[in-house]
């Protein structure tokens, strides 16, 4: 069975979107706290 | 029970036309919230004053923690592979969050023995399931990319930490307005910390619990050539279980890969934050490097730890799994004896040295399961993928018992300089080459240990190609 390789099927980019904002919101979140802590290093 | 039969590996097939790109953020709920377990330092302190006891005894939760961690990917590994992914997660969240709950009433009610069971004992068993649960189903969804496919799961459990630190220091703020990192906080606060993890990670593992999918039989990616990535060396159509790979030279020798690999980059993440300052002190014994500027060099590493488990994961996929751990080991070497020999230099190349070893150390976390799938298929990658992580929890007592027995016995903390820890950094280089060693002498599995009775991905794709074509009977 051959599947389909797009990204984006019809119909299931909400779920597509809702998924990585769930994620990725904590993740850009946790990036963003951790450059506030880095900068010192680099005399930020 | 009816209730918990959408758990099922039967219903969880997924339907012609379900994106495959669902089940990596699916796969991310669950190892960003089981990151957690490296981000318990922000609560350590106040674990300490509240219990009245040594940082021995709060630290020991955490240890009981890894230790199931191992324990329960090794001998549950099987079970995951086969109930299937959704079972396993649901599994995972409830034993992880049901951790955070026990630990809660352990701080409310001033039982440290609960917090042992809690956290360490059943949250411990949620790791271990919750870091194995999605491998292999991502790297069946994935059979053109499994590295990048895993290694987008695993990146999660190195990026748990830099979502839970943050969030924790927030909520206990909201807690207890008189909480600080180096004072700690009330122990309500944590208890109340707890109960809110407990319940927000239990809620955003369920999107994984409900997005996860299995391909159907026989399926494969559009445009996705089977031949091609047979033709590559060291790939196998075949099939190996559990109980069999155990019993190859190829899984110990991977299994020392990964254990070689991670002693490496444990001994620097475990040593960060003081190495850095003692690298750079002066002879009056005072550090160039600020408390403050050294804990954002723990952040900064724990980032490339991260991207490394990414896109080195990625990169296999072009460049074959074991070349991409000839880099990490081989390089490895060539960094740690930079490290040894001019990282004082310059806070800039001891950065740039250690940030490489820590992103080769995330990488060969991520890739270590679509090797396993290049040597022993798909069958039962998962299951094979537990028990060979026991060498993670060996690696996390030798990495730091091998630089901290050499820092004692050169002198006491904060008194130690770069010269001090020469001798720490060329074991590791010795390390790394008895990896380097196993790593090429990796060759395919004999044909005597494959299953017969199984298929994998490719084959399955292959046998419905030819029913497709086969000619029909009017």
């Amino acid at each position: 069975m051959i599947g389909s390789d797009s990204p984006t099927p019809a119909g299931q980019t909400p779920r597509l979107v809702i998924s990585g904002l769930v994620v990725g919101i904590p993740l850009a979140y946790g990036v963003f706290q951790t450059i506030k802590t880095v900068l010192p290093l680099f005399g930020g | 029970m009816a209730a918990f039969s959408f758990l099922d590996r039967e219903h969880t097939v997924a339907k012609p036309g379900y994106s495959r790109w669902l089940i990596p953020p699916a796969a991310l709920a669950i190892h960003l919230c089981i990151g957690q377990a490296y981000a318990t330092s922000v609560y350590k302190v106040a674990l300490v004053e509240h219990f009245d006891a040594s940082l021995t005894a709060v630290g020991f939760i955490f240890s009981i923690a890894i230790v199931m961690l191992g324990v329960s990917a090794a001998v549950m590994g099987t079970w995951v592979d086969r109930v299937g992914p959704r079972r396993a997660m649901f599994t995972a969240a409830c034993f992880w969050s049901s951790g955070f709950l026990i630990g809660a009433l352990g701080i409310s009610t001033e039982q440290l023995w609960l917090v042992y069971l809690g956290y360490g004992f059943i949250g411990g068993i949620g790791l271990g399931i919750g870091y194995i649960s999605p491998v292999s189903t991502l790297i069946k969804w994935f059979p053109d990319r499994p590295g990048m496919a895993t290694g987008m799961a695993i990146m999660g459990f190195g990026g748990g930490a830099l979502v839970a630190a943050p969030l924790s220091r927030q909520l206990l703020t909201w807690y207890d307005p008189n909480f600080t990192v180096l004072a700690g906080a009330s122990g309500s606060a944590v208890a109340k910390l707890f109960l809110t993890l407990g319940v927000v990670y239990f809620l955003v593992m369920m999107l994984g619990v409900f997005n996860v999918r299995v391909p159907p039989p026989g399926w494969q990616p559009g445009g996705f050539d089977p031949a091609q990535v047979e033709s590559k060396p060291l790939v196998t159509t075949a099939h190996v279980s559990a109980s069999e790979a155990v019993r190859t030279h190829q899984f110990w020798l991977l299994w020392v890969v990964l254990f070689c690999n991670v002693t490496a980059g444990i001994g620097i993440l475990e040593q960060a934050s003081p190495m850095i300052q003692d690298f750079f002190r002066s002879a009056d014994g005072k550090s160039a490097v600020a408390v403050t500027a050294a804990a954002g060099f723990v952040g900064l590493l724990s980032m490339f730890n991260m991207g490394g488990r990414f896109v080195w994961s990625t990169t296999s996929d072009f460049i074959g799994r074991k070349f991409t751990y000839v880099g990490y080991l081989g390089l490895g070497m060539v960094l740690y004896t930079l490290l040894a020999l001019v990282g004082d230099t310059s806070t800039a190349v001891f950065v740039v040295l250690t940030a490489g070893i820590l992103s080769f150390y995330g990488g060969g976390f991520a890739t270590v399961p679509a090797y396993l799938r290049d040597v022993f298929g798909t069958y039962q990658v998962g299951a094979i993928h537990g028990r060979l992580l026991t060498a993670w929890s060996m690696a996390g007592i030798a990495g730091p018992l091998i630089i901290n027995r050499i820092l004692d016995a050169k002198g006491k903390p904060g008194e130690l300089v770069a010269a001090d820890y020469r001798p720490a950094l060329y074991i590791m280089v010795g390390v790394l080459a008895i990896g380097f060693i196993a790593n090429v002498l990796i060759r395919p599995v004999a044909e005597r240990h494959h299953e017969e009775a199984h298929s994998d991905a490719f084959a399955e794709a292959r046998e419905a190609e030819a029913e497709d074509a086969r000619p029909r009977a009017l």
